[in-house]
């Protein structure tokens, strides 16, 4: 216990790297994805084509693999452009590969979810709108959107706790965040055992406090709706 | 992209993909010898079994793949009494360790699926199996489990693909699954990403075939629903 208590200040270090690189993922995610769904709701058979290669793709591949490619075999890629442009090596940190790789993921699993909340908004909504004379931009942030959330909300929050769970894996391509340190801190004091316990009560902990945040929001977005 | 040094190391990735098939599919059957009975015992709401379930379940399932295997592979070294044991000539060992947490990992998904699928039993169908002279164990047999088990079919698809995803933490604890395949390959070679790229194309083919197979399969015994789909 004493240990742990000496190797707070490293372990609160490495808890919020893995927090802010959660968070930063779930909002390129939420770009990605809601973008993905427009595309895929919104326009002609190429744009549609697009998307369901990427979400296809995306899906069939494990987490850590993408990470590797992402973060050594886009390396190659990015010194390989700047080459040709007459730069010099440009570095990816583990931090922003890590970021950039969840959010393609979980941009992939987001796209489905908003695009199924989408078409769960009655139509009767967006015509009445337009019939009141609404315009496309109005009609789909004041009308559409908040209707939409009571819908995506619950896949958003599945899609969020397997993300804080994806965020473990970056930890192997070097990150210090708290698996990456607790490792470190397991070995050099033989007590791997307490660290790891530790992380798994962190993970844990943000699952909880998700959970109540998410349910809350819920009930809020389901207000005016008879259960 | 050199193609022709991941074709001369062909059998790293054929003896990566039957290590990564062989720990899926040994980790999912007894994922599912524990969850059949933790999850009808869970949705029964059984006293003091029920919530020792939902902690497990709980905590499996809140918390990384990677870090109940990091805990079980380097964390159980740290006591000494598990070095004297017996059983640490299994818990020394990286495929054990993967093998245990992976069970244990795809346990606490299939028992919330179970759990599910138990509980949205009609009670029609149980009532007409009771109705019908039938023991409590011959409708737990032959009536609750069978429907059950149908009904849970698309969710448990999604849970073997999301099995062998999480497989990839074995190559984390040093064994020669189809991404330490890749990953040998691209050190060996020095390369960016020849290696990864055959291992997600590896992957990429197992999870289709998964796929398509649970369609088959579902095919095959949800029959009885074709028809209120068709419509």
């Amino acid at each position: 216990m004493e240990t742990l208590i000496a190797y707070m200040p490293l372990l609160a270090r490495g808890a919020l790297v893995t927090a802010s690189l959660a968070v930063l993922s779930l909002a390129l995610a939420t770009a990605i994805g809601g973008l993905a769904a427009a595309v895929r709701v919104g326009t002609g058979w190429i744009g549609q084509g697009v998307v369901l290669v990427y979400t296809t793709i995306v899906r069939g591949i494990p987490d850590l693999v993408l990470l590797l490619l992402i973060y050594f075999g886009g390396q190659r890629l990015i010194n390989q452009a700047s080459a040709a442009l007459g730069g010099g090596p440009v570095s990816i940190s583990a931090f922003w590969a890590g970021v950039i790789t969840l959010g393609i993921i979980y941009g992939a699993y987001l796209s489905e979810t908003f695009r199924g909340a989408y078409m769960s908004v009655p139509r009767g909504q967006s015509e009445a709108a337009r019939a009141l004379g609404l315009g496309t931009v109005p009609l789909v942030f004041r009308i559409v959107m908040p209707q939409l959330v009571r819908f995506a909300l619950p896949g958003y929050a599945n899609t969020w706790q397997v993300l804080v769970k994806s965020t473990a894996v970056i930890s192997v391509i070097g990150l210090a965040d708290l698996v990456g340190l607790a490792r470190q801190a397991g070995q050099s004091t033989r007590e791997p055992f307490l660290f790891f316990t530790a992380v798994l009560g962190f993970y844990l902990f943000i699952t909880w406090v998700s959970t109540t945040i998410f349910e809350r929001m819920e009930r809020r977005y389901a207000v005016g709706y008879a259960r | 992209m050199r193609v022709d040094l991941v074709l001369a190391n062909w059998h790293l990735f054929a003896q990566g993909a039957w290590l990564t098939i062989q720990l899926t599919a040994l980790a999912l059957a007894i994922g599912f010898c524990i969850a059949l009975p933790a999850g009808i015992a869970r949705a029964r709401r059984k006293r003091f079994v029920s919530p020792a379930i939902n902690a497990y379940v709980y905590l499996f399932r809140g918390t990384p793949l990677l870090v109940q295997a990091f805990l079980i592979y380097y964390g159980l070294a740290q006591f000494d009494w598990i070095r004297g044991s017996w059983a640490w000539a299994y818990l020394r060992d990286p495929w054990w360790c993967a093998l245990i947490a992976f069970s244990l990992n795809s346990g606490a998904y299939a028992t919330e699926i179970i759990r599910g699928a138990v509980e949205t039993a009609p009670r029609g169908e149980l009532e007409a199996a009771s109705a019908l002279g039938l023991s409590d164990r011959q409708r737990d047999w032959l009536v609750l489990i069978p429907s059950a088990l149908r009904r849970a079919l698309p969710q448990y698809g999604n849970e073997v693909v999301f099995m062998l995803h999480g497989s990839v933490v074995a190559s984390v604890i040093a064994l020669q699954d189809i991404l330490g395949a890749g990953r040998t390959l691209n050190a060996r070679y020095y390369l960016a990403y020849e290696g990864f790229l055959t291992a997600a194309a590896l992957y990429m083919a197992i999870t289709f075939a998964i796929v398509g197979t649970f369609r088959l399969i579902e095919r095959r015994y949800l029959r009885h629903l074709a028809v209120a789909n068709a419509r």
